[in-house]
């Protein structure tokens, strides 16, 4: 044999000997901080090997399409629910049938066919100056398009995909023309044109430069643990919206089981990991997003925000309205 | 070798590079024309013009600092110059996304400038006028003071090679050191100057971090919006191959500029000029006056990360970030060594024919360092994908095995993305420097019996030293930043620092990105002090 044969060989024989140990590949749109933690501990837990690649979403999902059957990747993990439903819609995922995740996970929260499922809940309330705003002046998402907030605004640009989901939602709920009608009023309201992420939004609350800020709530509840933005923190104050009507607006994190998931069985045990108590509570204690199961303990800073009723909307169809939201703020000229 | 055989080997790696670029352009075929409506009456004309003038914006701004600056440290001998000649390079270290940060934190409403300032005077919010940094103007300045380096270096090595001859011809002719200046140093370094300048406009057109951070509607953040937003991933194509345009444009237009014009330097012994001594006061002021881009775009934010890092330094001693350490360094290492070597092959290949099925892969190949990241990367991933799929049925139908996937999701994927970004950088660099030796040089090699190749090995690299050496330092630093492709084509539990950095930053942990985003800068500087006083000891051996 000649050298390169031989090492083909051995090569193969390498990728045989590899292919042997359990393990599962995760394509994650949730940060390896956001992560790791929880599949090493998974990885202690169950001796299943856990492979990462972290990205954004979609870019996970193009890699995925263009890899085809041949991809590794076994879970693909999102932080919004958009991706997950553009992921089904490519036919990238395939439907898990699990009684563990299907009693875990309430149905507005998982895909109906079963392609996808909620892992955590992350909600965007409005959040105020409790000096500047009293909590009667304060109803729902729609009333910010009323005149009366001119100028006392602060949100980020409609490039973010919380802003795009929440626009989708009220596609959803309230129609598209309404939609167009409350977006024209809203962005006639903003404080200054968009800029910064979500903190920055907070900050300038709390700085003066406008009354209200939305933002997610794990955003305000990071800023607690650092230092330069603990008093902007402490300066707002949450409002849940809409507590009168359908609730407060949500999104989730989520995943889903690749189509051609080399290690389903794996990438199921993962997913079923994710819901059990323990790590639904690490989520909240470590990035503030609110458990999926029911009767998993809030953490203490979720707790300081208070109970809110949510969106019941079938989560899937804000991934259905993306496109048509982004126009909507296109044309309102949101940012 | 022979010529004819080289000119294939090279003309075929110049396609592989062209491929990923020609994946983008291709969309250009399928027709979106909803899409297109809807970007046409809503915020295209957004796109353009902020795109337009944030491009332009940087060009001025980096030209006119770099060019200030080399001059100075070439042509006056004054206190701390030695030092400031490389400290000046500093700025090339900082991702232009974590100067946003540093600057925002610094400057922005509820930062801690505007609390003091507000605190001494008594004002509150809408009292006085401050100067918003996250708009246009705070864009082109944040990208103007980590890109200028790019002229600076080139412009300073130009200038220095200037021979001694002229600035005597010059003199006697009756110029003042001005008008020298004007009329002459600035002429002769102008390839160099407007090379440095359009990397750093293509550069500027391909930003993400920065401009959406500062919420300025760019190409890319709409390039970015159609794809993900909207998830219409050709519609985000053709905006990319729009932008494309722009570059090819931007790139012939100088080309044009200089048609007529060749700028060899005589054979001859160069002699540098001695540099004029500034004594006193004015050399003071001179230090000064370098000091301040070096103090804006590396100094000030530097203390800032190491103010944040300062809490969380015990992060640096862990394994895991060890590991960061050096897979970002190996890899930067190794792709900027690639990127060199195929520049140089390029540079000459076009040099020795000039054909056209050479020269046109090689132009298309360099437009991608106009092109965000995200987008090359799809560009390599789609081919690369393809190829391995193509092989995976083949030899399953064949011998019944599976090969899966070869090159995808390896770093080969990753380094030839890279190389498609990053080829411009070297190319231009070492092309100003060929376009310096004049072609009696290799007609002299040739009559004296050289190989095509042996005179690339023999005559023209070792003139080319301090050419390929700013080539590799400055595909070295961008790799070490380069985050879209990184993210995108990495293998599964590879990272690096700056994916590490954009990851806490982008979460708007900036307090916990701040220690790999100061390893990135710390990397950096290495190889920006190695290969400067390499630089200046070929200047020496040189004269």
């Amino acid at each position: 044999m000649k050298f390169w044969q031989k090492s083909l060989v051995a090569v193969a024989l390498t990728a045989a000997a590899l292919a042997q140990a359990a393990e599962v590949n995760v394509y994650s749109g949730r940060q390896e901080e956001l992560i790791k933690p929880m599949l090493d501990k998974f990885s202690k837990d169950t001796g299943i090997k856990v492979n990462l690649i972290t990205g954004k979403p979609d870019e996970l999902i193009s890699r995925m399409q263009s890899e085809g059957r041949n991809s590794p990747a076994d879970l693909l993990i999102s932080t919004d629910v958009g991706r997950l439903y553009r992921a089904e819609v490519q036919g990238l995922l395939q439907s898990i049938d699990s009684k563990v995740l299907t009693d875990a996970i309430p149905a507005t929260l998982r895909d109906p066919k079963q392609q996808w499922f909620g892992l955590t809940k992350r909600a965007r309330p409005i959040m105020y100056m409790p000096g500047k705003v009293k909590t009667e002046q304060l109803s729902t998402i729609e009333d910010l398009a009323d005149p009366k907030w001119k100028g006392k605004i602060c949100v980020r640009s409609s490039d973010n995909i919380y802003n795009q989901s929440m626009v989708a939602a009220l596609i959803a709920q309230l129609g598209e023309e309404k939609t167009q009608a409350w977006a024209n009023g809203f962005v006639k309201n903003f404080a200054q044109p968009p800029k910064g992420g979500d903190r920055d939004q907070i900050k300038a609350a709390a700085a003066g430069v406008c009354e209200i800020a939305i933002a997610n709530t794990y955003y305000l509840g990071g800023m607690f643990d650092e230092a330069g933005d603990k008093a902007a923190a402490e300066a707002v104050k949450v409002f849940w919206p809409n507590q009168l009507g359908r609730g407060a607006h949500i999104n989730i994190s989520g995943a889903g089981v690749a189509k051609y998931a080399p290690n389903k069985a794996e990438a199921v045990k993962l997913l079923e990991y994710m819901v059990k108590p323990e790590a639904q509570s690490w989520y909240a204690e470590v990035n503030h997003e609110y458990p999926v199961v029911q009767g998993v303990k809030w953490s203490q800073r979720l707790e300081s925000f208070g109970q809110f009723k949510a969106e019941q909307l079938q989560l899937s169809t804000l991934g259905e309205l993306n496109a048509k939201a982004i126009q909507v703020m296109d044309k309102a000229g949101w940012k | 070798m022979t010529s004819s055989l080289f000119s294939r080997t090279v003309t075929v790696f110049a396609l592989l590079l062209a491929l990923p670029v020609l994946v983008v352009l291709g969309s250009l075929w399928m027709p979106q024309p909803e899409l297109w409506a809807h970007l046409l009456d809503t915020v295209l004309a957004d796109y353009v013009t902020n795109s337009l003038l944030l491009a332009l914006g940087v060009g001025v701004l980096s030209a006119g600092i770099g060019t200030l600056m080399a001059w100075t440290v070439a042509r006056y001998q004054f206190v701390g110059r030695t030092l400031v000649q490389w400290l000046l390079l500093l700025p090339m270290a900082i991702p232009a996304y974590i100067l946003a940060y540093s600057y925002t934190g610094l400057l922005d409403f509820a930062g801690p400038v505007q609390s003091q300032l507000r605190l001494w005077f008594g004002w509150s919010y809408g009292d006085y006028y401050f100067p918003e940094i996250r708009s246009l103007p705070g864009a082109i300045l944040m990208l103007s003071l980590v890109l200028y380096p790019y002229v600076y270096m080139l412009a300073r090595t130009a200038f220095r090679q200037q021979s001694g001859s002229l600035l005597e011809a010059s003199r006697t002719l009756g110029f003042t050191p001005r008008q020298h200046f004007w009329h002459v140093a600035l002429p002769v370094a102008r390839p160099a100057i407007l090379t440095g300048a359009a990397l750093a406009m293509m550069e500027a057109l391909a930003d993400y971090g920065t401009v959406q951070y500062f919420g300025v509607t760019t190409f890319t953040t709409g390039i970015f919006r159609t794809w993900f937003g909207m998830g219409n991933q050709v519609g985000a194509a053709q905006l990319s191959a729009l932008l494309c345009s722009f570059v090819l444009l931007l790139l012939y237009l100088e080309q044009w500029s200089r048609r007529k014009l060749r700028f060899y330097q005589q054979g001859q012994k160069q002699q540098e000029p001695s540099r004029q001594p500034v004594q006193g006061f004015a050399g003071f002021c001179m230090l000064l006056l370098c000091l301040v881009p070096v103090l804006l775009g590396f100094l000030l934010p530097a203390l800032q990360l190491l103010g944040w890092a300062f809490d969380r330094a015990e992060q640096l001693l862990s394994a895991d970030f060890i590991k960061l350490l050096i897979n970002s360094f190996s890899l930067a290492a190794f792709t900027a060594l690639v990127t060199a070597c195929l520049a140089l092959c390029f540079a000459y290949a076009k040099r020795l024919s000039g054909h056209w099925s050479l020269v046109l892969p090689v132009r298309i190949a360099a437009m991608g360092y106009a092109l965000p990241g995200t987008v090359i990367a799809i560009g390599v991933m789609l081919p690369l994908a393809a190829l391995d799929n193509s092989i995976d049925v083949w030899a399953e139908q064949q011998f019944g095995i599976r090969t899966g996937l070869l090159l995808s999701g390896t770093l080969v994927a990753l380094v030839l993305a890279y190389t498609v970004r990053f080829i411009a950088v070297a190319l231009h660099s070492v092309e100003a420097g060929l376009m310096q030796i004049t072609p009696s040089m290799d007609n002299a090699a040739r009559s004296l019996g050289e190989s095509p190749v042996g005179v690339l090995k023999r005559v023209h690299l070792p003139l080319l030293r301090a050419s390929v050496l700013s080539a590799l330092l400055l595909v070295f630093v961008d790799v070490l930043k380069e985050l879209p492709a990184t993210l995108l084509l990495r293998p599964f539990n590879f990272n690096t620092l700056s994916v590490r950095s954009y990851e806490l930053a982008s979460d708007e942990r900036l307090a916990d990105a701040a220690l790999p985003a100061l390893a990135i800068v710390l990397i950096g500087l290495i190889p920006v002090i190695l290969l400067s006083r390499a630089l200046d000891s070929s200047n020496r051996g040189a004269q």
